[in-house]
């Protein structure tokens, strides 16, 4: 842009310097609209594999089946089955570390452009000194800052729970659906939830994250359509329902697996 | 005392249809690689402004626009609601150039200069097509071509509308273009800027002096040439449909340089506008004219009584407008559809809790064409209402009541544009040139356009030519120094009289006395009357005002005390100009000439001419000057809507 | 109609220029018509203020008849008060009931400045409007309108867009100061039009990365298009966001415009 050329004065607002402009496709991401398109995709990818990761947990209600003639908990199974995925092809476990990169990497990505996009948001804004009525947005759209960041923390959680077991102090479990454990098990997925859920500080921390999730796909999955430019008055309402449909599935899936462990149904 | 001497409007040579090209070829042009070397200073950035400003600039010459708004897009020429006229024929119903022409100045009463009507229906044409190339969403037909309606009375459907907000987005293409300009570094925008004085030298405008409403601070700015596009003064008035800060402070302070102020007294009253409500009131709202096509307008015909509208037997109403004017009705013109309201209210007849309206009914229309397709024809405007009176006019009939609208007078231009002051033009409502003693609707947006896309540009050539090779004026120049100083003396002064009362109750209290006195219906006793009080107020306010607050920041009393100071001198000469004017036409209805009939009646033999006001100095009131008007291709017949 | 009349006890914002911090002034009003309007209101107030002597309060406002898009202030928590629809002119004091307090602040965003009192700056939006929002077509090299028909649903969906006023609601409005609704009303009115054609990704870019040098981002909570007066649809956003990336991600030089 050429030099603007509208007269100046003290209370006038000065622009942010521009950067210099990164190679395609690297300066997409340098921009507001750019990074919110590659939330919006990494939120696609991150729905996908919320939904995944819950409808592999669910086989914990299909129980003990047989395998080479031994009755093994299906969810091990299944465990066992994302460590052989591309075997022989590729060796043990390495498409899952692929899809645990490709993973890690939609966070890193949706996590950093939620955090650049927060901190230009609050140098832009002022707050009012009196109360804001809001209208439109919702309790969902309006905690996004914090529903994400309980996720994140909830994940790392997560992960040092149920997949390194740095919290096997923790279990507790009376045996009373499969064996009483005290310590974490590589592989035994179905022991190791059990002695987890096993306390209720555990569980409701499992509840509570559930319940961030459900809230920030509430919001993120209808948000991400108008931010890639998927809008067509016909189907716009749909997107609504889609939104609060997948947030609903998403969490009263995912909490009926830890009821169910917690009281022993399965 | 009259001169005729000096006034010469450059009309050109030749025949009607010929003759803007025969100018265009005739006037001085500058080289393309000479026009940056010219700066050009545009103030007001309305319709008229912003379109000059842009064209300017594309044409290569060194622009700089101002306005005291804080962005162009908020000039006044944004609430323009019904249309624009332009003789295309789209809709193959007979219109032409000469069409348009001819009622045109048949429209303003023969009171305008034939040569500049007819440029103004030629290049109207162009004005679509350019508005159209600008992205304007005009309204369409399913054909995907434009669609025209019929206003104002007008025979033929010429007028093109963007829904009900036409000024909006012409201005908005307007501004747009213009905008371009300023992104490229041609047009230097100064927005808040208020000019406050126009800066002369050896007779030439050399200059203007503003006021930066922020900062309070007062600077110069030189050119070669000065362009005033800002706006009508109706708000003399102090009610009226114009906005809060349309004011005459710009036009003022160059009529007090020297250039002419024409026809003063010319002004538009709009017959449906919302009456007001209450003391407080401080602007009126248009009701768009197009609801006198299916309105009745009735007032009860005894003057107590009390009963609501729908009470009131069809016997005991009074429908004027039908009763005196059966073969036109309720769409009788603007002017005497507002005097017969007047009149109607004047008698004690009035409607409303103020008794200040007359009725506009629609229960007949609904009980013919059904509630939807009133509703579908009128919604917005029924929406409108409803917003601002509380009352749905599906149940209860709306009030209306005239108000000031437009303003025809304005300084002097001749055929160029140009005023009295060589290097001072004028453009659009700010000028006087086009609609003669009243304007059609959807006439005013043409014009402001037709002078600032394709006439100004064109003609300012003609005064710039020869001074090629001179640079602006300095900016140390003593006669910046001096207007500089002159300014901030007149601001010391508002600030300093330290009287007891606010800039807007002189505004509000100069607006009755010109309302009652030099509103609908003016007489030579009253307007002497106006001309006394008028001066009354205006010393009362020269010792009584109270303005509080600094200079060096936003001050919108100290702003305002200079546009009533500027509106006390304007309302006299409005007075004088009526007075002088002896005859009704048009807007101007003076009691003592009208037909047994008490229609306006026309006195073409000693009032065929423009009056041109000249400023003399303080103490000595303003000489006027005629420009006799010879109308050769429309013959001069008096109006009758009988 | 009716003639009553209201007390009111108002608490403003008063701040002396941009480098001033500010504070709320209470300040009591009564015998107010409710057909006056709320800005008819503060003239009164005004009024009031300079027979008392103190300084009268500076506000935004001009046409008053919701077109200009001067006016605009923050009224109990809602960006030109309760009514949907109605920018701050159009407010009328029969919707306030006797006794009320009521709240007024300017709008609030780095991008916007107060300049006094409840005005503030908001020539950002003109900013961005320069960088891009035209189509560039010099005076006098129009062809004829009707060379170019435009289905009329796509003439009513520009103009839809067109309607904005310019308020700066929507910014104002926002959780996060963002400008997207303004810009993309402006891009819609232009891209989506025949004439908008040849600059539509360029004026894109312009708009949005200037846009983006004054104002937030957009997490998509709809509280502009609430809060505009005009009703501008909050799908104008998304199809600015399409039109944004389709421009960065398409080689127009070897791939279509469209
Ligand atoms: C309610 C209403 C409805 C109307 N409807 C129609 C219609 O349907 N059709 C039609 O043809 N006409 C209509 N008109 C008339 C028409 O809108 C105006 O006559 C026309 O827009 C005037 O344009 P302009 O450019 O001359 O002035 P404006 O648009 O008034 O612009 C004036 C400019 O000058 C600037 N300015 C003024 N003084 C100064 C100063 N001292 N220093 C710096 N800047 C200054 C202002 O900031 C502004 O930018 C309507 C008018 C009203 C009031
Ligand atoms: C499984 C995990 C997650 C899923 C499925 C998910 C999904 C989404 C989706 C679909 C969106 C909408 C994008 C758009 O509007 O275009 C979104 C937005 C957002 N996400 Fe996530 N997300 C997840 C994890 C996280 C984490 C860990 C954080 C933060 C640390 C986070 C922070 C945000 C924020 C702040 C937004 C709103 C951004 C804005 O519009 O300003 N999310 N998320
Ligand atoms: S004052 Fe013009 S929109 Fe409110």
């Amino acid at each position: 842009m050429a030099t603007p050329t509208i007269s100046t004065r003290p209370s006038s607002p000065t622009p942010r310097p521009k950067k210099k402009e990164l190679p395609y496709p690297l300066n997409i991401y340098q921009t507001a609209v750019g990074k919110k398109w590659v939330m919006a995709v990494t939120g696609i990818g991150l729905l996908g594999f919320v939904f995944a990761h819950m409808l592999g947990n669910l086989k914990i209600f299909i129980g003990e089946v047989e395998e080479d003639g031994v009755l093994v908990q299906d969810i091990d199974v299944y465990a066992e089955f994302l460590r052989e995925i591309g075997e022989p092809l590729f060796p043990h476990g390495s498409v899952l570390w692929l899809m645990r990169l490709g993973l890690i990497a939609m966070f890193a990505l949706h996590i950093h452009a939620a955090y650049t996009l927060n901190k230009l948001n609050n140098s832009s804004n002022v707050r009012y000194q009196q109360k804001t009525d809001w209208l439109a947005s919702n309790f969902a759209s309006r905690t996004m800052r914090y529903t994400g960041p309980i996720m994140l923390a909830y994940i790392i959680w997560h992960l040092a729970d149920l997949t390194w077991g740095f919290t096997d102090a923790l279990y507790s479990n009376d045996g009373a659906a499969g064996p009483a454990t005290g310590e974490w098990h590589h592989g035994d997925v179905y022991a190791n939830l059990h002695g987890s859920l096993g306390n209720p500080i555990s569980a409701i921390i499992y509840i509570v994250a559930n319940m961030a999730l459900a809230l920030h796909i509430f919001h993120g999955a209808w948000s991400m359509f108008q931010s890639l430019g998927i809008n067509n008055p016909r189907y716009n309402a749909a997107r609504r329902y889609f939104a609060a449909g997948f947030a609903g599935l998403i969490f009263v899936g995912n909490v009926s697996i830890v009821i169910a462990t917690m009281a022993d149904w399965v | 005392m009259t001169e005729t001497a000096t006034l010469d409007s450059k009309v050109p040579e030749g025949p009607m249809a010929e003759k803007w090209d025969n100018h265009k070829f005739k006037i001085k042009l500058v080289n393309p690689a000479n026009k940056r070397k010219f700066r050009i200073l545009v103030v007001g950035t309305g319709l008229a402004g912003s379109s000059a400003a842009a064209t300017l600039a594309e044409l290569g010459y060194d622009v700089e626009a101002f306005t005291f708004h804080d962005t162009p897009r908020r000039a006044h020429s944004i609430a323009a609601q019904g249309g624009i006229n332009a003789a295309k024929n789209y809709q193959n119903d007979g219109d032409s150039v000469h069409r348009l022409f001819y009622d045109t100045v048949k429209g303003g009463d023969y009171r305008s200069r034939e040569a500049n009507v007819h440029r103004l229906a030629q290049v109207s044409v162009d004005i679509i097509d350019q508005m159209a190339a600008q992205g304007v969403p005009f309204a369409r037909e399913y054909g995907g071509l434009l669609d025209n309606r019929s206003f104002g009375g007008a025979q033929v459907s010429r007028t093109f509308y963007a829904r009900g907000q036409t000024g909006q987005q012409l201005l908005l293409g307007a501004y747009q273009q213009m905008m371009r300009q300023v992104g490229l570094g041609k047009v230097k925008l100064h927005t808040r800027m208020d000019m406050q004085e126009l800066v002369m030298k050896d007779g030439e405008a050399v200059g203007i002096v503003c006021r930066n409403l922020v900062t309070g601070e007062i600077s110069s700015h030189s050119g070669h040439a000065v362009v005033l596009a800002t706006g009508g003064y109706g708000n003399v008035f102090y009610l009226s449909t114009n906005a809060m800060s349309c004011n005459v402070t710009a036009a003022w302070r160059a009529h007090r340089k020297g250039a002419f102020f024409a026809n003063p007294s010319y002004t538009q009253i709009h017959p449906t506008c919302i009456p007001a409500a209450d003391e407080f009131q401080s602007k009126l709202t248009l009701m768009s004219e197009s609801l006198r096509n299916d309105g009745r307008i009735w007032v009860p015909r005894d003057p107590d009584e009390k009963r609501i509208a729908a009470d009131i037997p069809e016997a005991e109403r009074y429908y004027f407008l039908e009763e005196k004017y059966p073969a036109f009705g309720n769409l009788v013109p603007r002017d005497v559809a507002s005097r017969n309201a007047k009149t109607v209210v004047d008698q004690g007849l009035g409607v409303g809790p103020l008794k200040n309206g007359v009725y506009l009914d629609f229960a007949e229309s609904i009980s013919r064409d059904g509630l939807d397709k009133v509703w579908e024809r009128y919604s917005n405007l029924f929406e409108m209402y409803e917003r601002i009176t509380g009352e749905d006019p599906r149940e209860t009939p709306m009030r209306i009541y005239p108000a000031t609208h437009y303003t025809m007078g304005g300084l002097w231009v001749d055929y160029n544009l140009m005023t009295t002051i060589p290097g001072l033009y004028a453009a659009g409502e700010a000028n006087f040139s086009d609609h003669g003693a009243n304007r059609l609707g959807a006439s005013a947006l043409m014009q402001g356009l037709a002078d600032g896309y394709f006439v100004l540009p064109y003609t300012i050539g003609d005064s710039l030519a020869p001074k090629l090779g001179t640079a602006p004026v300095s900016l140390d120049d003593e006669v910046f120094i001096e207007a500089e100083t002159e300014v901030r003396d007149r601001i010391s002064k508002f600030l300093s009289i330290k009287g007891t009362k606010s800039p807007d109750y002189f505004h509000r209290e100069l607006g009755k006395l010109v309302w009652n006195y030099i509103g609908m219906e003016r007489d030579q006793n009253g307007l002497e009357k106006a001309i006394s009080e008028i001066r009354a107020l205006q010393e009362e306010f020269w010792t009584d005002l109270r303005v509080l607050g600094g200079t060096d920041t936003i001050n919108s009393s100290l702003e305002k005390a200079g546009r009533v100071a500027d509106f006390f001198e304007l309302g006299e000469l409005m007075a004088r100009d009526a007075l002088n004017r002896a005859e009704s036409c048009g807007g101007h209805f003076r009691s003592e000439s009208q037909t047994p009939e008490g229609e306006a009646l026309r006195n073409d033999e000693d009032f065929a001419h423009v009056s041109a006001w000249q400023w003399i100095d303080e103490n000595t009131p303003q000489v006027e000057h005629r420009e006799q008007l010879d109308f050769v291709e429309v013959p001069l017949t008096q109006r009758s809507y009988k | 109609m009716s003639a009553n009349t209201l007390s009111l006890t108002l608490q403003i914002w008063r701040q002396e220029g941009p480098n001033t911090t500010g504070a709320f002034e209470t300040h009591n009003v009564s015998g107010i018509p409710d057909d006056a309007s709320f800005l008819e209101m503060l003239d009164v107030l005004n009024e009031n203020l300079i027979e008392a002597g103190k300084i009268p309060i500076e506000f935004p406002h001009d046409c008053r008849e919701g077109i200009c898009g001067t006016c605009g202030v923050m009224i109990n928590g809602r960006a030109h008060g309760q009514e949907k629809g109605t920018a701050v002119c159009q407010l009328h004091m029969r919707k306030f009931n006797d006794g009320d307090t009521i709240a007024i602040e300017p709008w609030r965003a780095t991008a916007f400045p107060v300049i006094k009192d409840l005005v503030v700056d908001r020539s950002a939006l003109d900013h961005i409007v320069a960088s891009g929002g035209f189509v560039s077509a010099p005076t006098g090299t129009a062809a004829d309108a009707n060379d170019t028909p435009i289905p009329k649903e796509v003439a009513d969906s520009a103009m839809d867009a067109a309607a904005c006023i310019g308020c700066g609601a929507c910014v104002a409005a926002c959780p996060n100061s963002a400008g997207q609704l303004f810009t993309s009303a402006k891009l819609w009115h232009l891209n989506s039009l025949p004439q908008g054609q040849p600059e539509r990704f360029r004026r894109t870019e312009a708009m949005v990365d200037t846009m983006e040098s004054f104002f937030g981002s957009c997490t998509n909570h709809g509280e502009c298009s609430e809060a505009c007066p005009k009703e501008i649809s909050l799908d104008f956003i998304a199809y600015m966001n399409r039109d944004y990336v389709k421009s960065k991600v398409f080689n127009r030089k070897l791939a279509s415009q469209k």
